[in-house]
């Protein structure tokens, strides 16, 4: 599978692009998505004209408190949420003229890790049972690997195919929901709070699956967290989200060493242990 | 969990024990205050030796507790005794009329899961549309509308107006058409409402966007995931409901002359047929006890988290 998605710009197109260029994963520019209020009837903007661009293979993380319209951003982009306005291009297809249908066939490409695991896996269904389900979606997509061997690759025995969800602990679930991703080898895994639900050590271990599918893969990852030390653990780059815009893009490293935005030294002085870091 | 499984199976069987007692308590009961069931038999004018005579022969002129212990003695030999009207058996009297009952509530629950299901997934799939009011409204009304007068209006319309169907009786499927209709509008109203508020809650669920993220189709992710998980509820009201019309179809079988048991306790009511009362809530009671643990059984079966 390509790492990376390529496409050639024929000449006299009207863009003066020479050669091969890199298209991106993901483009987003000047998204808005609008809510509006159940009890007082009045529209606010969730997402206020956010641009974006993940290109193939990168990772990128958007950060910001709750609230500030991060998984609304990411449902937007991936077409499983509304959006009011602007423009989202995923793995070069418009979102806007894309059909239900030619969305749906695009879906296997985008994957999505959720927040809660439990929440996310069919209560009804077994880990075998949800795999198969996956399988006879996307037969020939899917037939690069069998389930114990999936399994294996994101540390858990095969034992746990036949298990609930409710069977399952929470670092268990997570991993079993990035098996799920992983089986459809996707060029865009989209991590919305992955560990907020782990305990610490279960945290530690998830984090490094995701980076590990990602190499492996060589797919694009746009992490959704609130959790600045996990994206400076994962993502090359990111976008620092309030109040539905973004205020501050960038490099991880420039962003977390050397802020441009007050909120993002805000952000960063509330992380754990920063005083301790300061001092030192 | 396998101790949980057996103390929560244990619990079942001693509410089943619980619901069975004091459901044929309240028969005995029920039969016993409801006045003297020789002056029925006999009329008001019989002399009292005559009536005295009758009392010692149902056995009324024992002790209540005698009596009361001498039931469940009989009741726990399948013996319910005979109808002081009809003088047959009870059991037989009720045997007989069972079938006709049975085939009116499998009927009337078939149209109301066939309509009240669709009804209710399509006003939670499409929340907030007319097709949402449109299906609530229908909820509504059917919910509302007294089952005696729908089934007179059913007559007047299909029977005598148009003369398209019989007005009463059994014997043809045509028959059955009008009872079936009037006794499904009030459970395909309720598995409507249930059906949109259970989907509704499914639809809302995480695993549903995972389900959509991963590329089901509309109808894939609705019927194979959000309806599953929306299921049990409707289950559950689809057999409770049916327990309900089994012994509670009084007013549709007077209203279109149906011979099924309604009928029947109709007719015990108005003899003061006690041991026919007693012998006809027994076997509700029963049928609603049976259907209680049915409903526990399939939660079983259908969801992995309480097996």
């Amino acid at each position: 599978m390509a790492d990376t998605l390529r496409i050639e710009v024929p000449a006299g197109n009207g863009r003066d692009l020479p050669g091969p260029v890199e298209q991106p994963v993901l483009l987003v520019e000047g998204l808005v998505v609008e809510h509006r209020d159940g009890t007082t009837g009045r529209i606010f903007r969730a997402v206020d004209g956010v641009s974006l661009r993940v290109a193939a293979g990168e990772s990128t993380a958007i950060v910001g408190e709750s609230g500030s319209g991060k998984t609304t951003l990411a449902m937007a982009a991936t077409g499983l949420g509304p959006r009011s306005g602007g423009h989202i291009e995923l793995l070069g297809r418009s979102l806007e003229r894309l059909s239900r249908r030619a969305l749906r066939r695009l879906r296997p490409e985008v994957q999505i890790v959720f927040q809660d695991p439990h929440g996310s896996l069919d209560a009804r269904q077994s880990v075998r049972s949800g795999l198969r389900e996956l399988r006879r979606l996307q037969p020939e997509r899917t037939a690069w690997i069998d389930d114990a061997a999936l399994l294996e690759r994101v540390r858990l025995s095969a034992d746990l195919l036949d298990r609930y969800p409710h069977q399952l602990s929470g670092g268990q679930a997570q991993r079993v929901c990035i098996a799920r991703a992983l089986l459809m080898r996707p060029r865009l895994i989209v991590a919305d709070e992955p560990t907020s639900g782990l305990d610490v050590s279960v945290q530690a271990d998830v984090l490094k699956l995701l980076r590990e599918v990602r190499q492996t893969t060589g797919a694009a990852l746009l992490m959704i967290s609130h959790d600045l030390a996990v994206v400076r653990s994962v993502c090359q780059t990111v976008h620092v989200m309030r109040r539905g815009r973004v205020v501050e893009s960038g490099p991880c490293e420039t962003v977390f060493t050397d802020p441009a935005h007050e909120y993002t030294r805000e952000l960063l002085a509330a992380m754990p242990g920063a005083r301790w870091r300061a001092r030192r | 969990m396998r101790t949980l499984h057996l103390r929560r199976t244990a619990l079942r069987l001693l509410v089943l024990l619980a619901s069975t007692f004091i459901a044929l308590t309240t028969a005995f009961a029920l039969g016993r205050l409801s006045g003297d069931p020789t002056v029925n038999i006999l009329g008001p004018t019989a002399p009292p030796e005559q009536r005295e005579a009758l009392r010692h022969e149902l056995g009324l002129d024992r002790p209540p507790l005698t009596q009361y212990l001498d039931y469940f003695r009989s009741v726990f030999t399948g013996d319910f005794g005979d109808s002081l009207q009809f003088y047959q058996s009870n059991t037989t009297l009720i045997l007989e009329r069972l079938p006709y009952t049975l085939q009116l509530v499998a009927a009337g629950m078939t149209i109301a899961v066939l309509i009240g299901v669709p009804l209710g997934v399509l006003a939670a799939t499409r929340e907030g549309t007319w097709w949402d009011r449109a299906a609530s409204t229908l909820a509504l009304l059917g919910q509302s509308v007294p089952v005696f007068w729908l089934g007179m209006m059913l007559v007047a319309l299909f029977a005598v107006k148009l003369g398209w169907l019989p007005a009463g009786q059994s014997g043809t499927p045509r028959h059955l058409i009008l009872p079936a209709v009037t006794m499904s509008l009030y459970p395909m109203a309720h598995i409507a409402r249930l059906t949109r508020a259970s989907m509704s809650e499914a639809l809302a669920e995480p695993f549903i966007d995972s389900a959509r993220a991963r590329g089901l189709s509309t109808a894939g992710v609705v019927w194979r995931h959000a309806f599953k998980n929306a299921l049990m509820p409707v289950l559950t009201i689809v057999i409770l409901q049916t327990g309900i019309l089994m012994s509670g179809a009084v007013a549709i079988e007077y209203v279109y002359s149906w011979p099924g048991l309604g009928q029947l306790a109709l007719q015990a009511v108005q003899f003061r047929d006690y041991p026919l009362v007693q012998a006809i809530v027994v076997f509700g009671a029963l049928t609603f006890v049976v259907l209680n643990l049915l409903v526990d059984v399939i939660h079983s079966i259908v969801d992995p988290r309480v097996r």
